[in-house]
């Protein structure tokens, strides 16, 4: 029971880190299209 | 062991018996993956390269450019890390990594470099251009091919050639900027092509114990302590007119001259001592050193840059 918890929470860890990078380049890419299409 | 030691120099990697299963690696082992402390050098590098480059970027994109190099660096930090697991296993300094303690499945940490690697050379085409890209494209697969696994287990001349991985960032950042090759960034690249042996060196004169056991035929294991501690001495004098080679092409003004010709009187002073005195704190002084040296270099180039 106490080893299903330890992996959950390490897979919770690793999904929220791949959640902000997921975020990180839906931003990213707006950002690189704004400026590449000249509108900043 | 010796047998044991030539079979790993001469073969792909092995399977070890305790390797992890897929999904038990926690956040901290993928950032470990990435080298972050090589990362930072190459990051810094690749700026310095991008600032002291003839032309205006965007600072989105001259941002964009350098996220690219580090996630091209960290990309190959893993894919290494993934091919030299055995190796990695034998050695101290590097038996705490994921793979090798046994906290990531190997396939994990290729699947990680491969998509990382993908993903910056794709992203710094489609944002930047096609030669910053082609040139990431290159640093990542002579890291990968020609270093790891084509030289790093068969010649002690491994770093030297090797050592071209690992100066490729500042040519990127230039690149980034420029959208070409030119003599200044072939001067930084050369900066840091001849500054990686006597790095390299000095770290493997006190780890010899290390790449004897993984055989990796590291100068001092295949030629010894005092070969070793000449070529140091050799290779820090050449790197001195290298050194001054940005300053005679017009990359640099007179601040990048003044610390380069004092922090290489210095490196060439620890060299020297390390030559002719064989203590194992004289060559530490000098790999720890060695990276200031570099640092310090690229401050210099850097704030002439800026100024």
């Amino acid at each position: 029971m106490r080893q299903h918890s330890e992996q959950h929470r390490r897979k919770r860890g690793k999904n929220i880190a791949l959640l902000a990078v997921l975020l990180g380049m839906v931003a990213l890419f707006y950002v690189i299209t704004v400026v590449r299409m000249g509108g900043a | 062991m010796t047998d044991r030691s030539s079979d790993i120099a001469t073969t792909a990697p092995i399977a070890l018996a305790g390797e992890a299963m897929a999904g038990e690696a926690q956040v901290s082992d993928y950032v470990a993956l990435l080298k972050p402390r090589v990362m930072s050098l190459v990051v810094f590098t690749g700026l310095v390269g991008l600032v002291v480059a003839p032309g205006n970027i965007h600072p989105v994109l001259g941002a964009v450019a350098i996220l690219c190099i580090a996630v091209a660096a960290g990309a190959s930090g893993a894919i290494n890390m993934w091919y030299d697991r055995d190796i990695d296993a034998l050695m101290s300094r590097t038996e705490n990594r994921p793979v090798p303690a046994g906290r990531m499945a190997p396939g994990e940490a290729l699947g990680f470099g491969v998509v990382l690697a993908v993903g910056s050379v794709t992203v710094m085409a489609l944002a930047i251009n096609w030669t910053a890209a082609a040139l990431l494209a290159l640093t990542i697969g002579f890291y990968i091919f020609v270093y790891t696994i084509w030289l790093k287990r068969r010649t002690p001349q491994n770093i030297v050639i090797g050592g071209a991985a690992g100066a490729f960032p500042p040519m990127v950042g230039w690149a980034a900027v420029t959208g070409d090759v030119a003599l200044g960034s072939i001067a930084l690249f050369a900066l840091i092509f001849m500054w990686t042996p006597p790095h390299f060196w000095a770290l493997s004169l006190y780890r010899q114990g290390d790449y004897k056991r993984a055989g990796v035929p590291m100068l001092p294991v295949v030629a010894g302590p005092r070969e070793t501690r000449k070529q140091i001495l050799l290779y820090s004098i050449l790197l001195m007119p290298v050194s001054l080679a940005p300053w005679a092409l017009d990359v640099s003004g007179m601040i990048y001259v003044a610390t380069a010709v004092v922090l290489g009187a210095v490196f060439l002073g620890l060299a020297m001592r390390v030559r002719v005195n064989d203590a194992e704190r004289h060559a530490k002084a000098l790999f720890a050193y060695s990276i200031f040296y570099l640092f310090g270099l690229f401050a210099a180039l850097l704030a002439d840059g800026l100024i």
